[in-house]
């Protein structure tokens, strides 16, 4: 590593050090996707042939220095290349949710006068398609699956090999140019633009430099003492910092292989083939995999059951302490040591988590229990904070750190701050040079000093120096009595309950708190089918007395903790309703990155909630819904609300 | 519109005459199944044949895939008269089908009963294959290659290790028609297709037809009661009624045809 990082200095751009990789580690796999059932791989020097070949291809279209490429897909190798080719040609790319619907790109595509596009397949070519009339700058679409576009015009249509080939052709005439581009990038030199999700309002676009990813990268690939040889799976959108951070960034800059899932629905077994030994996931993919592996067990015979129940609880006794390096007693280890070999060995190889070394949560508070479990298995799972504004590292929990409530301590080469009102600030290497196209709201969260605004609120626990988050610091609000109420905090704790997905409290200037509830369709589903209750669709489901009455049970085992504490007992939940449908993206009920939108899900059943505050006890409602082709149609439903116990807040333990 | 090349509406060059049903009619014992029906189907084109429950479309897929021996009438395929053939032999000349209700082996997985879509071009002997060394070894590879692009082709690569008998209805439908493709045929017959699906499945499906005769050039034969599909599928579509023929033409044609709606609505009788 450290000779490595001799040879590192001075190394600017990332298509810089895709050539530094090629010279130490050409041989070495640096990309693989499952096709056609098999692993492909590519080498270092293999792959950058082919970027190399892409970006005489871009020249040849006429790509100029400041353009912007924006790239619709799932991950594949391809779409990663041309983001790196694009850099090399000047450009700039612009990864975009490949589930977004035509309107939300077109919005992208204009708003950063996107030049090209690099698309996937027929889906996404038809989606460019569709918007085409309303832009202008568009010039030239690429695409990669062929499958169903023989027939389109293919005027201003090429696929990608095609291109490759074309550059290749064309190499005389374009390298000269193509080498003189590349030198001029510099650390200042943008890299990527990433568009935030916008839990409000449009999304903006955020303007990431060469500096940026690259010293972000670097710290954190040392943090964590990433290493060439590492593996992960890329599966996350492509369109999200954290992934291009992981994949683009960090796989550059220490030289590890990104492998890409053979489809969407493939991404488990995918995962446990190639057993990655750095993973991140969103608390939502722990949460399915444990609830998964429960209903399972439910499945499995007496004696596999007790087995899987007995070890796991000596897990749960020493597994974290065993991991964090501390002392464990000889007769522990040695249990330990055999639950290793009959339960926790096969259940994380079914899991893909067989080698992980590194793993991170982030986005969302992860529930203890769920946490926990990971960690006992011998997981290395570890949580951190971060934004698209700050290359995603903000603060990140050590080795030998690791607890479920916080979110770590200050990443190297940021510092924190937290304002008066309790917002965290950062300042870092990482942190973005501007929105595009947008010096307002620049101005509005990043000073002159260069201190971020985190838009959430939170303090820094005394003693461990880890950073605490309560909530977006926009949602923290008042009750009408002057409690406060942070509907974030009770969320999380409902859903910790396998049978809730999501769910979206009320209760800002309100005299008491409401909630909606989404179920859990595979924990619930599953407990149906066990108890024998009939359901033809998730409606039906969702409002069936006995899923009521249980939820009614977690919502008041959540009030009895939120009772506990005394200055956040005022947000117990006094009733609450099971929507009649799933929150969803396509909707704009959910971000891309399944964060909920809490505007826009109050205009939009603003007949429900005031149905949870007039006191009647059921409520007809008609919502619109969007199916993932774009197409709009309406679902009714009459939804019952019910009340939930309340607790007395419990009296502060004599003192 | 039958005999002689055409130009799609979508602008697809159709070919030559690939099959030709002469005077077919078929019966079994006293029932008429089909009465004297003639038409062709040409390389690379979609036809569907439609018709009410009961007019005799299935046995004229029968007929056309060599199951059923027709009393009177010729089947002519790729220029020459077509002898009374077995299944297997007609699975040789490259057709293949899929069954109106799903015939697949349920204890097998996904990838398995895909793979017996290959058998016609396996060619070592028994032993070979279970020793498994040499030909018979580098035939399995080389099939499982075509049988990989087929799985991609139609996106069940999430399933390939899963039992059939666990999957839905909809996916079911999908594996018979990767079973199909497997043979790589010239002439792809498809019973009911769309039969029971919802209509996100059948808008798949239809792609998936689509596709299949675009990307491979495979001639499709097609039964189908979803009359919106047919007509957005399909280059030209037979009518049956009773056994009979009576439409044959492009969508549009058949659509206006006074004796099809009749057929289709019914007639008043006064």
């Amino acid at each position: 590593m450290t000779a490595n990082l001799a040879t590192t200095s001075g190394v600017t751009t990332i298509p810089a050090l895709l050539a530094r990789n090629v010279a130490e580690y050409g041989a070495a796999p640096a990309y693989r996707e499952k096709e056609f059932g098999i692993w492909q791989s590519w080498t270092w020097a293999e792959t950058a042939k082919e970027i190399e070949a892409l970006a005489l291809g871009f020249m040849t279209l006429g790509v100029n220095e400041g353009d912007h490429i924006a790239i619709i897909g799932r991950n594949r190798p391809y779409l990663y290349w041309s983001m790196v080719a694009a850099q090399m040609c000047g450009a700039v790319p612009v990864p975009l949710y490949q589930d977004a619907v035509a309107d939300e790109i077109a919005y992208v595509l204009d708003h950063c006068g996107a030049r090209f596009v690099i698309a996937q397949d027929q889906e996404q070519v038809d989606k460019v398609v569709d918007v085409q009339g309303q832009l202008s700058g568009l010039d030239h679409t690429v695409y990669l699956d062929p499958r169903g576009l023989r027939k389109y015009d293919h005027e201003k249509l090429t696929r990608f090999q095609t291109l490759q080939e074309n550059g290749l052709a064309a190499r005389a005439e374009h390298e000269p140019e193509l080498q003189a581009r590349m030198a001029r990038h510099d650390y200042d030199t943008t890299c990527v633009m990433l568009y935030t999700s916008g839990t409000t309002g449009r999304p903006k676009g955020v303007v990431l430099s060469n500096r940026n990813v690259i010293e972000t990268s670097k710290n954190s690939s040392e943090f964590d003492d990433l290493r060439p040889g590492d593996e992960i799976l890329a599966y996350l959108p492509m369109a999200w910092v954290g992934d291009f951070i992981f994949s683009i960034g960090q796989a550059y800059w220490t030289g590890f292989c990104v492998n890409c899932p053979e489809s969407p629905d493939t991404m488990h077994s995918d995962l446990r083939e190639i057993g990655p030994t750095y993973y991140f996931a969103p608390p939502r993919v722990f949460e399915n995999q444990l609830t998964n592996v429960m209903i399972r067990m439910e499945d499995a015979g007496k004696f596999k059951q007790w087995l899987f129940h007995h070890f796991m609880a000596h897990a749960k006794k020493v597994g974290p302490d065993l991991l964090d390096g501390k002392d464990v007693g000889f007769g522990d280890k040695l249990k330990y040591k055999l639950g290793e070999l009959m339960v926790y060995g096969p259940l994380k190889n079914t899991l893909g988590f067989s080698r992980v070394r590194v793993g991170y949560t982030a986005g969302e508070a992860i529930g203890p229990e769920i946490f926990d479990f990971y960690r006992s298995l011998g997981i290395n799972l570890k949580q951190l904070y971060g934004q698209t504004e700050a290359c995603v590292f903000i603060t990140q929990q050590p080795d030998g750190e690791v607890r479920s409530d916080t979110v770590g301590v200050a990443s190297p080469g940021v510092e924190l701050k937290i304002a008066e009102n309790g917002e965290v600030f950062y300042r870092s290497p990482g942190v973005f040079v501007e929105y595009f196209k947008n010096a307002e709201s620049t101005a509005d969260t990043k000073d002159a000093e260069g201190w971020v605004a985190t838009g959430d609120a939170g303090f820094i626990e005394e003693g461990s120096g880890h950073l605490r988050i309560i909530d977006r610091a926009k949602d923290v609000g008042k009750m009408s009595d002057g409690a406060l109420f942070a509907p974030k905090y009770v969320e999380n704790k409902l859903k910790f309950f396998p049978n809730i997905l999501e769910t979206v409290v009320f209760g800002n200037a309100r005299d008491k708190c409401a909630a909606f509830i989404n179920i859990d369709l595979t924990a619930v589903g599953n407990w149906a089918e066990r108890n024998n209750i009939a359901y033809s669709s998730y409606q039906e489901l969702a409002g069936h007395p006995q899923v009521l009455a249980t939820i009614q049970g977690h919502v008041e085992e959540v009030n009895a903790s939120v009772a506990e504490d005394p200055m956040l007992a005022g947000c117990q939940i006094h009733r609450f309703l099971v929507l009649h449908k799933q929150l969803d993206a396509d909707d704009g009920e959910l971000t891309r990155t399944l964060k909920v939108r809490r505007r826009i899900i109050e205009e939009k059943y603003a007949d429900l909630i005031a149905a949870l505050y007039d006191g009647s006890s059921s409520v007809s409602t008609e919502t619109e819904v969007t199916y993932e082709d774009g197409r709009k149609g309406s679902i009714k439903a009459t939804l019952e609300l019910r009340d939930a116990k309340v607790f007395a807040p419990v009296a502060v333990a004599a003192e | 519109m039958s005999g002689g090349n055409y130009v799609t509406a979508d602008g697809r060059q159709i070919g030559n005459v690939l099959m030709e049903m002469k005077n077919i009619t078929l019966r079994f014992g006293g029932v008429v199944a089909i009465k004297d029906i003639s038409f062709d189907i040409h390389e690379g084109e979609i036809r569907a044949i439609i018709g009410p429950n009961g007019a005799g479309k299935s046995s004229m897929l029968n007929v056309i895939s060599g199951f059923y021996h027709p009393q009177e009438g010729e089947v002519w395929f790729r220029g020459s008269r077509r002898p009374v053939m077995k299944p297997y032999q007609v699975a040789e000349q490259k057709i293949a089908r899929t069954f109106q209700n799903i015939a697949l082996f349920d204890g097998m997985s996904v990838l398995d009963n895909v793979m017996t879509g290959r058998l016609t071009s396996m060619k070592a002997g028994m032993f070979a294959q279970a020793i498994w060394k040499g030909k018979a070894e580098r035939e399995e590879v080389e099939n499982r290659e075509v049988v990989e692009k087929i799985i991609d082709f139609l996106e069940i690569q999430a399933i390939r290790k899963t039992p059939v008998g666990r999957l839905p209805y909809g996916l079911k439908k999908r594996v018979e028609l990767a079973r199909a493709l497997a043979a790589e045929p010239k002439l792809l017959l498809l019973d009911e297709p769309m039969a029971g699906m919802n209509v996100e499945e059948k808008e798949d499906m239809s792609r998936f037809i689509l596709d299949v005769n675009d990307e491979f050039g495979t001639t499709i034969a097609l039964i189908e009661h979803d009359m919106g599909v047919v007509m957005d599928l399909s280059d030209r579509v037979v009518v049956m009624d009773y056994g009979r023929k009576i439409g044959d033409g492009t969508p549009d044609e058949v659509r206006n045809n006074q004796e099809v709606i009749d057929a289709y609505l019914g007639v008043s009788h006064d």
